[in-house]
């Protein structure tokens, strides 16, 4: 936000009592906006308080939302490590010398990160059974999980090879020039200072990561957004206040996840303990660009 | 074999993937026009003299961007639609056409407003000192010396949204409207999951995709501020 001061000066007094009314002006409107809200949400009944006491109640809690919960992160945190692993494979394979692991492994990463991700979970759940004359039925969780994996490890996989690519070359020069060979220059010397270069990167992507656990929801996965906006709206009826619940719920995480990242970046930027800055997400296939991607997914 | 080589699936169904796929295209370019005219209503904001519409613009950026998308489509769908009856049609196909396209637009406007905010900080302060300097007043350096070249510097990011964009409408599908996911979701229930019918979609999504980010890899070459 540097240069949104530069916008406009500083104001004096005839600036400083138009922004002023232009505040109240702004503040009119958004408060009309929400009024409207209000109203049209309690025309419609939805500040009853039989809708919202649910919430209130520990057994709801204990039974549906913490449930939910759980399997939301035992999702999200078995994808996010099985991801990274993915991604670090794929992500060393892209920068192998050997033609014959680094073509592969770049066809592998370019064509997952390409599809949509929905469309990589049903065929997750479906291939299985149809290729074995419906034997194998493939549970919820794995498609869900496999499906977040290949997805978000194609994406770190370029976090990584972004990562050790922003290590100056002169690191590994100097690693070769004291005699140590591939495997040490990269286990000693290159992964060691991307990960500081990396950690911001991945971090976001874990919000991502925990946002599309809810496709969940899609393939009848009992997650928090499954029992959030169909079991407990099936008991009480109130599918507006919960929604607006489990988003609190979802929002509360990512925004300590988002806080983790920036303080993670803000760290890497002061650390001494490597020379390569901050690597961004990556863009899509086709895109390059100077400002980083965003993590929308 | 026939889960791993028969293709005929694709060929019978041809004209209703085209129809699917038709549906993704129409979803992506309606969502992509409304997020880029509501994301850059938001960045104004964002980066106004007027510390409420600052306010705002980041608590709306926050929650949308913080909330999966699944739960943003049910809301509208479920939610807005059926629940608090708010139709936008008569017709209920269109009804959740635009209600899909209303959601998906709410969300991607999240991340165009923070795209925008990181090109405006690539605008290097005297130029917003000297559009000051000439008497331009905020609205105006911002309408005619900041946000043309912010835009210009993120084109590429714009691209690669607009991309994100067109793999999120599959999650078009919670709200039961026909596009190439649930074509696909059909031929599987129909078919059995095969492979021949995943790598038909699979290529489907790559022809819409892989073209969108050439044009604006190249886009953003060709218009790239001079610095």
């Amino acid at each position: 936000m540097s240069t949104s001061s530069v916008l406009y000066d500083v104001p004096g007094p005839r600036a400083r009592l138009r922004n002023n009314v232009l505040t109240l002006v702004s503040a009119v409107v958004i408060l009309g906006i929400g009024y409207i809200v209000v109203r049209g949400l309690a025309d419609k009944g939805q500040f009853a308080g039989k809708l919202w006491e649910p919430f209130l109640r520990g057994d709801v809690w204990a039974n549906q939302i913490i449930p939910g919960l759980l399997a939301t992160v035992q999702a999200a945190a078995l994808s996010a490590v099985l991801a990274l692993i993915f991604g670090m494979v794929f992500g060393l394979g892209r920068l192998s010398d050997h033609a014959w692991i680094r073509v592969p492994s770049g066809w592998v990463v370019e064509f997952f990160r390409a599809i949509p991700l929905l469309l990589l979970i049903f065929f997750v759940q479906f291939f299985p059974a149809t290729a074995s004359g419906y034997t194998v039925n493939v549970p919820a969780f794995a498609a869900v999980v496999i499906g977040l994996t290949l997805y978000n490890g194609s994406v770190l996989a370029e976090v990584f090879r972004a990562g050790i690519l922003a290590v100056p070359r002169g690191q590994s020069e100097a690693g070769y020039a004291i005699g140590l060979r591939k495997g040490g220059v990269m286990r000693l010397i290159l992964l060691p200072q991307a990960t500081t270069a990396m950690m911001p990167a991945i971090v976001s992507q874990m919000v991502v990561l925990l946002k599309d656990t809810a496709l969940g929801w899609v393939i009848a996965y009992e997650e928090l957004l499954n029992f959030g906006l169909k079991q407990i709206p099936a008991n009480f009826g109130n599918l507006i206040p919960s929604a607006i619940v489990i988003s609190l719920v979802y929002i509360a995480i990512n925004l300590v996840l988002g806080y983790v990242a920036i303080r993670l970046e803000r760290r890497s930027r002061r650390s001494r303990r490597t020379p390569a800055g901050p690597v961004a997400a990556p863009a899509a296939a086709g895109v390059g660009g100077a400002t980083p991607g965003s993590g929308m997914e | 074999m026939d889960a791993f080589f028969d293709f005929s699936p694709l060929a019978e169904q041809f004209g209703t993937i085209l129809v699917g796929f038709w549906a993704t295209i129409r979803l992506t370019l309606m969502s992509g026009l409304l997020s880029l005219i509501l994301g850059t209503i938001l960045v104004a904001m964002r980066v106004s003299p007027t510390p409420v519409l600052r306010a705002a613009g980041t608590i709306y950026v926050n929650v949308l961007r913080n909330t999966p998308l699944t739960l943003v489509l049910l809301l509208c769908v479920l939610g807005l639609s059926d629940t608090l009856q708010y139709t936008l049609s008569s017709d209920s196909s269109t009804n959740y056409y635009w209600w899909a396209t209303l959601g998906l637009s709410a969300y991607t406007a999240a991340f165009v407003c923070e795209s925008l905010r990181a090109g405006i900080n690539t605008v290097p302060a005297g130029q917003a000192e000297a559009a000051r300097a000439i008497g331009l007043t905020f609205t105006q350096s911002l309408r005619l010396v900041v946000l043309p070249q912010a835009f210009r510097s993120v084109i590429a990011p714009l691209g690669s949204l607009l991309i994100a964009l067109t793999k999120n409408t599959t999650i078009v599908i919670v709200a039961g409207y026909i596009e190439a996911a649930s074509v696909m979701r059909q031929m599987f229930d129909d078919y059995g999951g095969t492979l021949p019918i995943f790598i038909g979609f699979a290529f489907g999504y790559m022809v819409l995709t892989l073209p969108t980010g050439y044009l604006f890899g190249w886009l953003a070459k060709r218009l790239a501020v001079s610095r």
